[in-house]
């Protein structure tokens, strides 16, 4: 335990460093607004790899909802703070609420399903609530909810980042989090040790539905606008690029993957004929030299050169 | 774990040059003196690229004819495009970069009302003017009962065309009965639907049946056998021409012979080329201009020459956006968005490629209108429709 | 609410409708069936979700476009033009994207699937850019009514081509050797491999039929809706994968029951609830199914063993 909690305060001072210096830079306006506007989404992004990782990597349940319980997070939250100027707090809390809710009640019956089987169950799900949100004229149907106030802030967005990663690192190394590991490891086995099978699988669903809606808020705060266009499977495809191209199972893959897909999209923009060429071809050419990610099932916190910095003296066990 | 060490190895770097990158991006592109930037926010990819991409084609060639004739005031007008995806946010990421990286003087686009209303925002934070080239939607310009100061347009809006659809189907088709079938995916489509209805009904007409389809859909056959069975007057599509051409087929297939009406996004040779000229009969559509109409023959053949097709209502909006932002930068005499702005607003009698525009207080263009028939082919003007002052 | 109104009044005219919805959602469904096909294929050998196949299929329209309207051939040379074409496309796909990582996680694969699907959208949109094309009329008003239910040149086409399709492809799976060894490699690639099958070839060979018949499907459509543009896959294509699994992914005539079952369906909630809904019913009905039967409707739940 000592060794986590070591490892935890470096992380952590890290982060306030870290967040000092983007925060200057942002105040001193070096960074233009076009990149303060990304590195938003490149922090929200970050939440959504993560939380999706949780089901996929570390549960190994392979769920295509994402994009679905971001967009409940986002309709709650926008309808909160729009209609009934609610704090935003509340909101982005209200909005995780119910995408977790709507996870643990969907989840119960579809987490039965396997593999492939679960992943278009889940994908079809996505898809049944953006069509829902679309006949709901209350949040303006298909044209989109308009005039949302503008709440996303850069602090907002990376200290909910840093609760989620550091939540989902807990959970991961807790007892739940280990029973989780077992299920994706061999299901049948982790049943046949006494590990209730159904009970994880809709633990780790219904937090990584709920971060996804937290997700959801920030996202929709940072513009005027949100449409339910926002929100298809295409969108889910974008998170799974990022935890599978950050590596599966790791976090720190996962912050990894949302930054370089999000910086690519944003950098190629000068591009628009070829954006989406090089986007492809680069993704295919990751997998060939890093089928596993670009981390694997590494930790940050594992590595060698991390450890040569803090922990001079120890030799890394690997 | 040597894979560690190179997996960190390749993440550190990769990440290294990316944020060297994006500082470097940031610092970038500087204004300069003999040109004037112009952002161009379209739908370059995803689900309503061929609209945005249509708008592009005409304003690139409103452009190139301004800088061909000496620009404006002797600066050279650059177009800087960006791509929005089809999608809000993106539209607001888009217009963000063109704004805070490339110090665009004003933005045009993009085609879609939603994104567009998206896109209002940033621009007027930054106190940038927006010219919208397909953006029918009143809230487009106004919110809440105010105008937005930095937004723009450069075609009318769908309360007129609605109207002016609902009076031809009740005093010159005669018509007493109509059902109505909208896209669902737009606020084009749906808000024209109420308009019409509206009007219609004040008119002394019934709405039988109202149905929806989506963009994008392929097969309407399932909901045209049901309207069938209305056995209505008249049925009102307002929706763009990839579906309109399908639905007018696919009525005329299964038997359906009553007029069909439609709005500006009918028009486009598509229509005639999905539908086929002899299920086009007896169809009618409100849009902007008539290609026989001699004002408009010079943007109709110089479009022509440049693409070699013939162009559609994006694309004559598009090149009309172009006009009155070179206009506008003119009179501002100035490169500074914010006398751009004050220009763009005292847009008065300016010819651009489909008739004469005057910006009236909630920016909207005061421009005329005119309705089309679809005849053997071919499209005969049988209304023309001049704002009321 | 219009449902139950429609079953009070159970006149001629809701069975006529319920007849031609019936005749449109069979059309549709085919099409489904044909680009299911190949995903179920594909699948049943390399237990790879082919994302891809979709734009495939759109690219197999383009070529009949390009071979009726520049080489002005009629429909079967097209079809038969865009099939080798598009066949050889697939298997140079896989030989591409998909052999290298034979041995990875699937899901890289599966990323990669959506990589390739990407990279056959855009540079097709950069090629042709992204306005819809048209083809021309073709049957221009053949119509067929039977007893007020239309159906039309380009309906009984698409039915009878992919009746001839299934023929040709149930005689191939169940009667050649190929279709021997097809069979032995989705049971058991290795065994198979063991048992002397080259199972790099079969892989091959399953890539360029699934790609045909996905080829078959996009200038079908063509025709039948008159317009393809570069993006015109997408939806098909997940909808073919909701029918091959609806019907048990693996199971060829599981696809073909799957993509008629949600071609139905579809043409049934359009005409009777609300075309908005389509694709949710759609959705909806896949995971009633799986939830009575996890492997879909032809699927063996086989008990995994230890």
């Amino acid at each position: 335990m000592k060794y986590l909690r070591k490892n935890d305060c470096i992380m952590l001072a890290f982060s306030v460093v870290l967040f000092a210096v983007l925060q200057v830079l942002i105040t001193e306006r070096v960074l233009s607004s076009f990149w303060q506007l990304n590195l938003l989404i490149i922090g929200i992004n970050i939440i959504l790899a993560a939380s999706l990782n949780l089901i996929n990597g570390y549960t190994g349940q392979f769920s295509l909802g994402h994009a679905g319980f971001m967009a409940v997070g986002a309709y709650v939250g926008v309808v909160l703070t729009a209609n009934f100027h609610m704090p935003f707090a509340v909101a982005l809390i209200a909005g995780g609420i119910a995408a977790g809710f709507l996870g643990f009640l969907v989840g119960i019956p579809t987490l039965r399903l396997r593999g492939d089987y679960l992943a278009i169950a889940t994908l079809g799900l996505g898809e049944i609530i953006r069509i829902v949100i679309m006949n709901i004229q209350y949040v303006g149907g298909a044209a989109g909810f308009k005039g949302i106030p503008h709440h996303t802030t850069f602090a907002w967005v990376f200290f909910i980042m840093l609760f989620t990663l550091f939540f989902i690192k807990n959970f991961v190394n807790s007892n739940h989090g280990r029973a989780c590991l077992a299920i994706r490891e061999n299901e049948i086995a982790a049943e046949s040790m006494g590990v209730n099978t159904t009970k994880y699988k809709v633990m780790a669903f219904t937090i990584g539905a709920a971060f996804a809606g937290v997700a959801g808020g920030l996202f929709a705060h940072c513009f005027y606008l949100i449409s339910p266009a926002s929100f298809t499977f295409m969108q889910t495809f974008n998170y799974l690029i990022m935890v599978v191209m950050g590596g599966l199972g790791s976090i720190t893959g996962s912050i990894a993957g949302a930054f370089v897909v999000t910086f690519i999209s944003a950098a190629l923009a000068s591009w628009p004929e070829f954006r989406m060429i090089i986007y492809a071809i680069a993704l295919i050419l990751l997998m060939f030299y890093r089928p596993q990610g670009l981390f694997g099932y590494m930790e940050i916190t594992n590595m060698g050169i991390f450890r040569r910095i803090f922990k001079k003296g120890e030799t890394p066990h690997e | 774990m040597n894979f560690g060490k190179k997996g960190l190895k390749l993440a550190s770097v990769l990440m290294g040059t990316m944020l060297m990158g994006g500082v470097l991006a940031g610092c970038g592109s500087q204004a300069d003196s003999n040109e004037i930037k112009v952002g161009a926010n379209f739908e370059m990819t995803g689900n309503v690229a061929n609209y945005g991409a249509a708008t592009l084609d005409g304003l690139k060639l409103a452009i190139d004819e301004i800088n061909d004739a000496g620009g404006v005031d002797g600066k050279k007008i650059t177009l800087v495009t960006a791509d929005n995806k089809s999608e809000a946010s993106e539209a607001v990421n888009a217009a963000t970069k063109l704004i805070s990286d490339d110090k665009v003087s004003v933005l045009v686009g993009p085609a879609v009302t939603a994104n567009v209303i998206a896109e209002s925002q940033v621009a007027t934070d930054n106190k940038v003017p927006i010219i919208a080239p397909d953006a029918t939607s009143p809230d487009v310009t106004v919110e809440n009962g105010k105008v937005k100061p930095f937004v723009f347009r450069s075609c009318f809006i769908d309360p007129q065309q609605g109207t002016v659809m609902a009076k031809f189907a009740s005093e010159n088709l005669k018509a007493k009965t109509a059902v109505i079938y909208v896209d669902n995916s737009t606020d084009y489509s749906k808000s024209l639907g109420k308009v019409f209805k509206e009007k219609f009904e004040a008119a002394g007409g019934k709405v039988l049946m109202e149905e929806a389809f989506l963009a994008k859909d392929q097969d309407f056959k399932a909901t045209l056998t049901k309207l069938k069975t209305a056995n209505a007057d008249v049925i009102f599509v307002p929706a763009y021409y990839e579906e309109v051409g399908k639905i007018v087929k696919q009525a005329r297939e299964l038997g359906i012979t009553a007029p069909i009406l439609g709005t500006d996004g009918w028009d486009d040779s598509k229509v005639t080329d999905i539908a086929g000229a002899e299920a086009l009969n007896n169809t009618y559509f409100s849009t902007h201009y008539s290609d026989k109409d001699e004002s408009v023959k010079p943007f109709v053949e110089a479009f022509q020459k440049k693409y070699g097709h013939m162009p559609n209502v994006f694309a004559a909006l598009g090149y009309d956006a172009g006009k009155m932002l070179a206009d506008a930068i003119k009179r501002a005499g100035s490169a500074d968005p914010e006398k751009i702005q004050k220009a763009l607003e005292e847009t008065k009698d300016l010819k651009v490629g489909t008739g004469t525009i005057t910006m009236d207080k909630n920016h909207n263009p005061i421009k005329q209108a005119v309705i089309l028939q679809n005849k053997d082919g071919d499209r005969v003007m049988v209304a023309k429709i001049m704002p009321e002052e | 609410m219009r449902p139950l109104t429609i079953w009070k009044e159970l006149s001629m005219e809701v069975w006529h409708q319920v007849l031609q919805q019936l005749i449109n959602g069979i059309s549709l469904g085919s099409i489904y069936a044909l680009i299911a096909l190949g995903y179920t294929m594909i699948y049943g050998i390399i237990k790879l979700i082919n994302f891809a196949h979709g734009d495939i299929y759109m690219v197999g329209a383009y070529i009949g476009f390009f071979a009726i309207t520049q080489a002005h051939l009629s429909v079967v040379p097209a079809l038969l033009i865009s099939l080798v074409v598009t066949g050889f496309l697939g298997m140079l796909v896989e030989r591409l994207a998909y052999k290298p990582l034979r041995h990875a996680p699937r899901i890289s694969v599966l990323i990669t699937a959506i990589g390739v699907s990407f990279f056959l959208e855009y540079t097709t949109m950069y090629f042709v850019s992204p306005t819809p094309r048209t083809f021309p009329a073709m049957f221009g008003d053949v119509a067929v009514t039977v007893g007020g239910i239309v159906i039309n040149g380009q309906q009984m086409l698409i039915l009878g081509i992919t009746a001839v399709l299934m023929v040709i492809l149930t005689y191939i799976v169940q009667k050649t050797k190929t279709g021997k060894a097809m069979r032995a490699a989705s049971f058991d690639t290795e065994t198979a491999e063991l048992m002397g099958i080259n199972s790099d070839r079969i892989i091959s060979i399953t890539f360029g039929i699934g790609s045909a018949l996905a080829a078959v499907a996009g200038v079908l459509v063509g025709i039948y809706y008159n317009s393809i543009d570069p993006l015109m896959g997408i939806m098909p294509g997940l909808k073919a994968f909701v029918a091959a699994v609806l019907g048990g992914i693996g199971i060829l005539p599981g696809a073909v029951v799957g993509g008629l079952i949600l071609g139905v369906v579809e043409a049934l909630v359009s005409g009777f609830i609300s075309s908005t809904f389509r694709d949710a019913a759609a959705f909806a009905i896949l995971i009633l199914v799986l939830l009575v039967r996890p492997a879909g409707i032809f699927g063996k739940n086989t008990k995994e063993k230890v």
